[in-house]
């Protein structure tokens, strides 16, 4: 952990994910019309890296563990994006 | 000749099979060992990822299509009890964490302690999950009710039941550190379950925001 105290960097790790909490609890009380969700989203997956990252130690695992952490996330995008695709370009419905 | 050999390796398999060495010892150096286990487990973790995947994507499309549906279903959850319930598992995934680095320094008393405040706060987040879900039955809502309430169910219900399989996972490891099983040349099974409960930290911080706020 950078030859840093690593008890302290997992209690700023957690201070800074109480804070992108309010935040997310914060952005959603605006009305941003149809970036409600992607902003949303940004928010969750800053977290979710940060978590990913510092919790669950991704920044020290090899090449090979963060293939398997970020393909599933490609097959996700493909799942909603083909999905979603297909569903709302159909001419009869 | 070749019909014979094949039926007689039918009745007999293990005379086909190359002769079983007999170790003394795992000939895997423990760094390797270890290694291994924890990218299995991030192999695991991506096809838990892909089981919400479709949970996901049925969100997706059906927010795209009833808009005014998701809208005032999701006014209709109490941002509060979701609130606490993301900090109280931010906060269990914080001490396990910290249980991880705890037994690489052989402090054991640390872990346990660590590993109790997890699963007491797994425990806080199932009974405010409890009032919610009750208080949805008594006015009527369930499953059925609409297309959200079904995505609502079923997504929240998919990750209480991981939620409870984190509850047991640590449960078993608790106890093991009690019979002193694990140390700093052994905590594989220590990191390894703490991913998984930081995977269930994972999920709840997408489905949060998606269905309770957006």
């Amino acid at each position: 952990m950078a030859g840093s105290n690593p008890y302290k960097t997992y209690l700023n790790i957690f201070i800074l994910l109480m804070f992108l909490t309010f935040v997310t609890v914060a952005v959603a009380q605006f009305d941003f019309g149809a970036l409600n969700v992607p902003i949303a989203l940004l928010v969750a997956s800053i977290k979710a890296g940060v978590v990913a990252l510092h919790f669950m130690h991704l920044k020290y695992e090899d090449s090979m563990t963060w293939v398997f952490a970020l393909y599933p996330i490609f097959l996700m995008f493909l799942l909603i994006g083909f999905s979603a695709t297909d569903i709302f370009t159909r001419v009869t419905n | 000749m070749q019909l014979m050999k094949f039926i007689k390796s039918l009745a007999y398999p293990s005379e086909m099979l190359p002769p079983i060495i007999e170790e003394e010892e795992s000939h895997f150096d423990p760094e390797t060992v270890h290694s291994s286990a924890k990218m299995g487990m991030w192999l695991f973790l991506a096809t838990e990822l892909l089981l919400f995947g479709g949970l996901f994507a049925a969100y997706a499309i059906f927010r795209a299509k009833y808009p005014v549906m998701f809208l005032e279903g999701s006014d209709s959850l109490d941002v509060v009890l979701g609130s606490v319930n993301t900090v109280i598992l931010i906060f269990s995934s914080w001490t396990v964490a910290i249980a991880v680095q705890a037994i690489q320094e052989n402090k054991i008393k640390l872990v346990q302690v660590m590993i109790w405040i997890t699963l007491i706060c797994a425990t806080i987040f199932a009974i405010n999950k409890y009032f919610e879900y009750t208080y949805k039955f008594s006015k009527g809502i369930g499953p059925g009710t609409d297309i959200f309430y079904s995505i609502y169910f079923a997504s929240t219900g998919v990750h209480m039941l991981h939620v409870f399989i984190g509850m047991i996972v640590l449960g078993i490891i608790l106890k093991k550190t009690y019979q002193g099983r694990y140390s700093k040349d052994n905590f594989t099974a220590i990191e390894i379950g703490g991913l998984y409960w930081h995977l269930v930290d994972l999920v709840w911080i997408y489905l949060f925001p998606l269905l309770y706020l957006a």
